[in-house]
């Protein structure tokens, strides 16, 4: 069953000029996680404030656990936790009082709230920042405080906008580890990211998408391949560059590429180590020693490229949105 | 009800926030009983009122409704806050009732009043404010005052949640605000003003809630070439209808304004 469906979004902001989304449609299976990946500007927040009833779309349709969003928003919220880009619990208060104000308004009853609110600081490992404002935690804690405050009821499916961005590495590892751990318990996720490696280690499935519009979906490894599998790359001398195209297309049975500034020859192949060895040999025999020489699987930064012709990068439509979604 | 319940839970989280930072309600009350203080020292002696008890009788309701009607810059940086934070963005995704958080924002915005009030009532008594009415005539002054206050902070919700930036909420707060307070009965007797002013500042909601609270504290207001006009006959009514105004157009755009904020 799709616990989230979107079709043919269009989202436009100051009156048409800005298209933050232009058709974009996207679903995810009940139980899995999809991560909707892409760079500023994509369109990816504004997805997310759709689904979760935030922003109304000029067009389309989406529902979510079965729900029209547009229809009913106030039976959607029911079944939703959202955990945004700004940690967005109050500063003042402490991890505690801001957990059982959210669990009151969850309408569990102060009883009940105070229950859930402190299973959920042990979970996160905040229970002993439990009494201290959240103006004195770091990052992460934040981050993991946010993330708490969107699973207090359990809900059916759970949307992360962007849960890392501005964390520090050691931040960003505990916060994989939290989502990790939600997502072997079975929630039902939709993440969004702008990094590559992010998407690679939490989603079973990704969507890359750019200009507000999906431009591929798969797995990672399914992405992976469609940029055509490894390739074969070797650094050398400037005297040997042109020979050693000759030899690495020969091996590799395709067109050997050249980075001239590093004096990278590449080429894609299917034999994996068998082809290293075969170029190495035939190098040696010619007389050429190889500075570097290796096998590179394509990373999620290679897949972009190749689907989008364009690296990952910051564009005007995120400024707009930018602007609009922190008002 | 569970939006009762869920304006009763952010209503309270505003007080908790007041408790957790004693600053605001420190600062919240420090700025209006020095301007008791100063107004009642620097100006008092050289404003001649013609009344017993002498300026400080006239003074305090001026400053008892500048003070309330500053409850808009209060909810307008407030809310302005929440959104910078992300925080209404939470709300919003909440299962809760869409209005609560406004409702709750703007009650706990008058709560807050009734301490500033407090406090303003017993400073003034120390420097000479002696209301000659009696009990139950001050003690509707002041929920006059509250409600007020009320209606001014709807107005404050749109502002807060219109503005880009809590700087422009601040500044646009004062040009609404200072002007209102000052061109108007509340710290100097109209008839010295150019006639044009006269007529501004006599039908200027904070001159009728000014008259209004003066006549409700047992003074005699004093008119010059709007004598006779129906705000300077009628300032309670005048009040009562302009506050009605006020709620009516700000309470719906507001809500409509928190419910497509994003738009």
């Amino acid at each position: 069953m799709k616990s989230v469906i979107a079709e043919n979004l269009v989202k436009t902001y100051d009156k048409g000029n800005v298209r933050a989304l232009d058709g974009l449609s996207l679903d995810v299976e009940e139980g899995t996680v999809l991560s909707v990946l892409g760079p500023n500007g994509a369109g990816k927040t504004t997805v997310v404030r759709i689904l979760t009833t935030l922003l109304r779309a000029d067009s389309g349709s989406a529902s979510v656990a079965g729900i029209d969003v547009i229809k009913n928003p106030e039976k959607v919220r029911e079944v939703i936790g959202l955990s945004g880009q700004y940690a967005a619990v109050d500063e003042i208060l402490t991890g505690y009082d801001n957990l059982v104000m959210f669990g009151e308004l969850y309408h569990l009853g102060k009883k009940q709230a105070v229950v859930r609110a402190n299973e959920l600081l042990e979970r996160f490992s905040l229970t002993e920042a439990a009494k201290r404002p959240i103006k004195t935690y770091s990052g992460g804690m934040r981050r993991r405080l946010d993330l708490a405050a969107s699973l207090i009821v359990k809900p059916k499916v759970l949307f992360l906008d962007e849960p890392t961005t501005g964390l520090d590495p050691r931040g960003r590892q505990e916060m994989w580890g939290v989502i990790q751990e939600l997502v072997k318990g079975g929630v039902t996720l939709l993440l969004t990211t702008q990094y590559l490696e992010e998407a690679d280690q939490l989603a079973d499935d990704i969507a890359v998408i750019d200009t507000g519009k999906v431009i591929a979906r798969g797995t990672s490894d399914a992405l992976k391949k469609q940029v055509g599998g490894e390739r074969l790359e070797v650094v050398v001398e400037q005297v040997h560059v042109a020979k050693t195209m000759e030899i690495v297309a020969a091996v590799s049975g395709h067109k050997a590429a050249l980075d001239e500034g590093l004096r990278l020859i590449s080429a894609p192949v299917s034999t994996g180590s068998a082809a290293l060895f075969e170029v190495l040999k035939a190098l040696d025999s010619a007389g050429i020693h190889a500075l570097d020489v290796g096998l590179k699987r394509p990373s999620l930064d290679d897949v972009f490229l190749s689907l989008t012709g364009h690296a990952a990068e910051e564009k005007k439509e995120e400024i707009a949105e930018k602007k609009r979604g922190r008002k | 009800m569970s939006a009762v319940n869920d304006i009763y839970i952010i209503t309270r989280r505003q007080l908790l926030l007041l408790s957790r930072v004693p600053e605001v309600l420190i600062f919240s009350t420090i700025q209006p009983v020095m301007f008791v203080l100063l107004f009642r020292y620097v100006f008092g002696g050289s404003i001649d009122t013609g009344q017993p008890g002498g300026y400080v009788q006239l003074l305090m309701p001026g400053i008892f409704v500048q003070t309330v009607a500053f409850t808009l810059a209060g909810t307008a940086s407030g809310l302005a806050e929440d959104m910078k934070k992300g925080l209404i963005d939470r709300f919003r995704s909440l299962p809760i009732s869409q209005s609560a958080l406004v409702i709750g924002r703007t009650l706990g915005d008058s709560l807050l009043n009734i301490v500033v009030l407090a406090v303003m009532g017993i400073a003034g008594y120390i420097v000479g404010w002696r209301p000659s009415a009696g009990l139950a005539n001050v003690a509707l002054g002041f929920l006059f005052l509250l409600f007020f206050g009320y209606a001014l902070s709807w107005v404050g919700v749109l502002v807060g949640l219109s503005a880009s930036d809590a700087r422009v909420v601040q500044n646009v707060s004062f040009i609404v605000t200072f002007p209102l307070t000052f061109l108007s009965n509340a710290f100097a007797p109209t008839t010295g003003m150019p006639r044009a002013l006269q007529y501004f500042a006599e039908w200027n909601p904070v001159s009728t809630m000014v008259a209004a609270c003066r006549e409700l504290f047992g003074l005699e207001n004093q008119f010059g070439a709007t004598a006779g006009s129906f705000p300077s006959e009628h300032p309670l009514t005048t009040s009562l209808i302009y506050m009605l105004i006020i709620m009516l157009i700000f309470i719906p755009l507001s809500l409509r304004k928190y419910r497509n904020y994003a738009d």
